[in-house]
């Protein structure tokens, strides 16, 4: 009785330390261009109204970025997509501020800062931008997330028959907190999945359950990116994209149960 | 969706320990909210608080897990023979079998807050007994759940802050749909911290006397905590009487972060979607759990929706007033209320409303009364324009 968990990618987006964007990524993923270390780029907010620009967030401007350029990739509608987004962790400098504040004699924080604290603010900012009423969903799974969130999109997209934006994030904490969760950077990546092939498919992937070691990336500056940051556990799945290849190949995911990902390009 | 079984549930609140203690509160129309005398907090609200949270011990081998919210999940598991029940699941089925899907708003985050105040006066550094992973960070209730069970198989937390363990429910159901799992451990675990209390105060969304859903009066809320979970798995044919999950629907305000929109149109499109996973009509709906969160606002946009959906022939309620916000565990918590309601012949009363919004055109139960339902339909909405509505109804 089991179905398997299928999709269609139609779309990417990406941005990391050094790849701004998924052609750039591509092309370093493809061997083409050398991987120069650098500082995640974010771009500025402009498809939010004022209010939530001046408010907006890294891990906001972050999903923004990635999920709109994977939509364009896609030709696909933004307020039309159902959204999972998954996040090993929220806005690490607005939670930073909120428990020194807490810590103090001062406890009066900002209504901004708390509503921004929580670990859905980065989906609820892209409902604003977009204007998207489709589901959303917001999931942790520490250094799974990836997967995490793989595993619902899919379910979302094999079971309710729905294109999926998979949003995959994450963003650093200050010091303190950095020396307890050193993420080194916001990186994201965004997946189109759709249920059926269209003239837009770039490639046919099937998740199952597996035990095998995630292949480690050749360049050693991408497979450290691969290791710091929960979201870039999907480079693998990436590069075969960037390639154009077939096969199969293994995502971590939570231990022992790995991710099986057998891609079929189109 | 093809309906699921609730083979086992149990939920845990300021009300007491267990179904049969919620049972009883809720028959007696009692509340479990008291004034705020949590932690170093100084703030005039009302919160519902869990007794005896911090004399849980945690197994030596799960000590990383020490704090608050894992205490109280491991309260909320051991209760009602709930964590006999999932272990005879896992002997049936095997560890890599089954799923947990647990919704929290602020996991552990309260070990966080007591970690700053005790920073290194000179590099600022936390303690060196702070760790991140498995008490901070929000899938920590889910890892601690999936370890205390020795499990090997999906796990993820959902954060939608105030609809987090409803969205469980639906997230849980795909993978059972999809056969990826055969049963889901799912649930809400939310504890009271710093964060919220003087985050919502900073809102102006606490009152500062017991909260009050759907009154004319209502004045804010008041934040509780709570661990409630159910285990879920396909139903097969199911005994008569059992409680089954029937339906789940999921949707976005897309209109601002902490205020709903103000038709309510997210929460019509939460309870339309649930109703056509469901196939059911809204007269088949004898009994709607609310939001009903006490703040003008939300009761507002919820009540005009449930009235533009509904009418005023559907007996509803929030119980909130009995339970306080329990945030993140709400939709867990109160699903429970809807499985009790529906296999008691029981539906509650609202504690601390007294005179119903005369805005609100609904069949609101100030008491609680004996009825027979076959499908209650629970909402829960949270900051961010997060909604989900689920149905869940009894076995004929």
């Amino acid at each position: 009785m089991s179905k398997a968990l299928t999709a269609w990618i139609e779309g990417i987006g990406f941005l990391a330390p050094g790849l701004p964007d998924w052609p750039t990524a591509r092309a370093v993923l493809r061997g083409e261009q050398a991987y120069a270390p650098a500082p995640s780029v974010l771009p500025a907010p402009s498809i939010l109204p004022p209010a939530e620009r001046r408010r907006a967030s890294r891990v906001v401007k972050l999903t923004l970025a990635v999920g709109r350029e994977a939509a364009a990739h896609a030709g696909a509608d933004v307020g039309q997509l159902a959204t999972v987004f998954s996040a090993s962790g929220a806005d690490g400098h607005n939670c930073h501020a909120l428990c020194e504040q807490l810590a103090g004699e001062d406890r009066q924080i900002s209504p901004t800062r708390f509503h921004n604290s929580v670990h859905n603010a980065a989906a609820g900012y892209w409902g604003i931008a977009t204007g998207a009423m489709a589901p959303c969903q917001v999931i942790c799974a520490y250094d799974a997330s990836f997967g995490a969130g793989l595993l619902d999109a899919l379910g979302q997209v094999v079971v309710d028959r729905q294109t999926t934006l998979l949003i995959a994030y994450d963003s650093e904490y200050p010091q303190p907190l950095f020396a307890k969760r050193p993420v080194p950077d916001v990186a994201g990546v965004g997946l189109v999945l759709a249920p059926q092939r269209t003239e837009r498919s770039l490639a046919q992937i099937t998740v199952a359950p597996d035990t095998a070691n995630a292949e480690p990336l050749a360049d050693a500056a991408l497979e450290d990116l691969r290791t710091a940051i929960p979201a870039l556990r999907a480079l693998p799945l990436l590069r075969k994209l960037a390639l154009g290849e077939g096969g199969v190949i293994c995502l971590d995911y939570l231990p022992p149960m790995q991710l099986g990902v057998a891609i079929q390009p189109c | 969706m093809t309906p699921l079984l609730l083979s086992a549930y149990t939920a845990t609140t300021c009300l007491g320990r267990g179904l049969d203690a919620t049972r009883a509160a809720l028959r007696q129309g009692r509340s479990g909210l008291a004034p705020c005398a949590f932690e170093t907090v100084a703030l005039a609200t009302w919160i519902g608080e869990v007794a005896a949270v911090d004399a849980e011990k945690l197994p030596k081998s799960l000590a990383a897990y020490d704090c608050r919210n894992n205490r109280l999940t491991q309260l909320g598991l051991e209760t009602d023979g709930f964590a006999d029940q999932v272990r005879a699941v896992i002997g049936r089925v095997g560890k890599t079998r089954v799923g947990v899907f647990l919704g929290t708003s602020t996991a552990g985050i309260l070990q966080t807050e007591l970690a700053y105040r005790r920073r290194d006066p000179q590099t600022g550094a936390l303690p060196d007994d702070f760790i991140y992973r498995t008490t901070h960070n929000s899938f920590s209730l889910a890892e601690f759940t999936r370890d205390y069970f020795g499990l090997q198989g999906m796990a993820m937390a959902i954060s939608t802050a105030c609809s987090s363990s409803a969205k469980v429910f639906a997230a849980a159901a795909r993978q059972l749909e999809l056969g990826s799992i055969d049963a889901a451990i799912v649930g809400g675990v939310d504890t009271l911290c710093l964060t919220t209390l003087y985050g919502f105060a900073s809102l102006q969304l606490t009152s500062a006397q017991p909260c009050r859903p759907y009154d004319a009066a209502r004045n804010g809320i008041s934040v509780g905590e709570g661990a409630a979970f159910a285990l879920l798995e396909r139903a097969g044919d199911p005994a008569p009487g059992s409680v089954l999950l029937l339906g789940t629907g999921e949707s976005s305000d897309a209109y601002h972060m902490s205020s709903p929109h103000p038709e309510g149109l997210g929460a019509r499109l939460a309870m339309e979607a649930a109703l056509r996973s469901a196939g059911l009509a809204t007269a088949d709906i004898g009994y709607i759990n609310l939001h009903g969160t006490a703040t003008p606002a939300n009761d507002a946009a919820e009540g005009k929706a449930v009235a533009a959906l509904f009418g005023n022939t559907v007996p509803c309620s929030s119980t909130k007033g009995a339970t306080g916000h329990t945030l993140g565990a709400a939709g867990a918590v109160e699903a429970v209320v809807c499985a009790l309601a529906l296999s008691d012949g029981f539906l509650p009363g609202s504690p601390g409303t007294q005179n119903v919004d005369p805005a609100m055109r609904l069949d609101y139960l100030l008491q609680g009364k004996a009825a027979t339902v076959r499908h209650a339909l629970s909402n829960s909405f949270g900051f961010g324009g997060s909604n989900c509505s689920l149905i869940l109804g009894v076995a004929p």
